[in-house]
């Protein structure tokens, strides 16, 4: 057993992600982080579309927050709805998580770096058919 | 004093597996995961690959975003009011399926089918505003064969309705099997993976009204 301890998780203590364990007490706990998550998830929603309408907030910072409240309300999802936790019985969905957020933002910012590259680089039209001729 | 501060970091998930669900449900140390765990896992990893498909069409339409073609643009053509009452329904869909996971946890048939049917109810109120949308927007001549911005458009916002088509049919498929066939194992097993894709497809949805909708209207 002690050789489990320095371990961390032994074999077998793991989770499925959104799983909801047995009844009674389990349900009210459930229904707590349920209506948590509800609340939470419609402030941030109210907040990013009342961001995109004010003029409280300076102009160029707008997309920012709106970026940065829907990033807050992924995580609040995520724990709330799905159950993903940092609880040692969750690794396996972190981990596998974490490789498609990598991945995700390899294509979207790849892609973005990528293009404004070319962009940038490219002629204008009006020089280009200048140098077909 | 080892084996007390072991079974205490376990936390409860292991120890309550073994009480509540019976030994089926529990993973021992020298055997193979639960048919739960191996289910819900393999179902993560569709959905991670899912949301990656999803990152290549917001890549695209972020790219794309600025060629209109002369074209109305994106804070000329969107509504915010009905995108934010798409976003109500779609929230309070995730939840109905949150309630519908605490039924089938309680082996309830009647709030496991009221919470299905709220859940899909308001995933078809979604289905049909977002519909709407689309053929004003083409009524207006803003189709997606107009511009390469609203080809991007309707290829990442109508993929996404396609995946809550599906999971409507699958919604369905899900009450009627709970009707037929009771709380069995699998179907338990079919009903986790169901939640995890319509809890998953919110999140998607958080990404579309923010990226898509709220940023193009600001800029």
């Amino acid at each position: 057993m002690s050789s489990e301890a320095e371990f961390g998780t032994p074999p077998g203590a793991d989770t499925s992600p959104g799983y909801q364990p047995g009844s009674g007490d389990s349900t009210r706990r459930g229904l707590r982080t349920y209506l948590i998550g509800l609340g939470l998830a419609s402030l941030m929603t109210i907040a990013s579309f009342w961001a995109a309408q004010t003029h409280l907030i300076y102009g160029p910072g707008i997309s920012m927050a709106i970026i940065v409240l829907a990033v807050a309300q992924m995580g609040i999802h995520l724990v709330f709805f799905l159950h993903i936790t940092t609880a040692p019985d969750n690794a396996n969905n972190v981990l596998a998580l974490a490789f498609g957020i990598l991945i995700a933002c390899l294509v979207i910012f790849g892609s973005l770096w990528i293009m404004a590259n070319l962009n940038h680089n490219m002629l204008p039209t009006q020089q280009m058919m200048q140098m077909q001729r | 004093m080892n084996t007390a501060a072991v079974s205490h970091a376990l936390g409860n998930s292991a120890a309550r597996g073994r009480g509540t669900e019976g030994h089926s449900e529990t993973t021992s140390a020298d055997g193979p995961a639960s048919r739960r765990i191996i289910v819900g896992y393999g179902f993560w990893i569709f959905l991670l690959s899912d949301i990656i498909m999803f990152s290549a069409f917001f890549a695209a339409y972020a790219v794309l975003n600025g060629a209109t073609n002369g074209g109305p643009s994106a804070a000329q053509l969107f509504d915010t009011h009905s995108v934010a009452i798409e976003t109500a329904c779609l929230l309070a869909s995730s939840f109905a399926c949150g309630m519908a996971t605490l039924a089938v946890a309680e082996r309830s048939q009647l709030w496991t089918q009221l919470a299905l049917l709220a859940t899909g109810l308001l995933g078809l109120a979604f289905l049909g505003l977002e519909l709407q949308e689309f053929s004003s927007l083409v009524a207006r001549g803003a189709g997606p064969t107009h511009s390469a911005f609203l080809s991007s458009f309707f290829t990442l916002v109508g993929c996404h309705g396609v995946h809550i088509t599906a999971g409507l049919l699958w919604l369905g498929t899900m009450m009627a099997q709970f009707y037929a066939k009771g709380f069995r194992q699998n179907i338990q097993h079919r009903f986790l993976c169901f939640s995890l894709f319509w809890h998953a497809l919110d999140i998607i949805w958080i990404a579309i009204f923010s990226l898509v909708y709220l940023n193009g209207t600001v800029i």
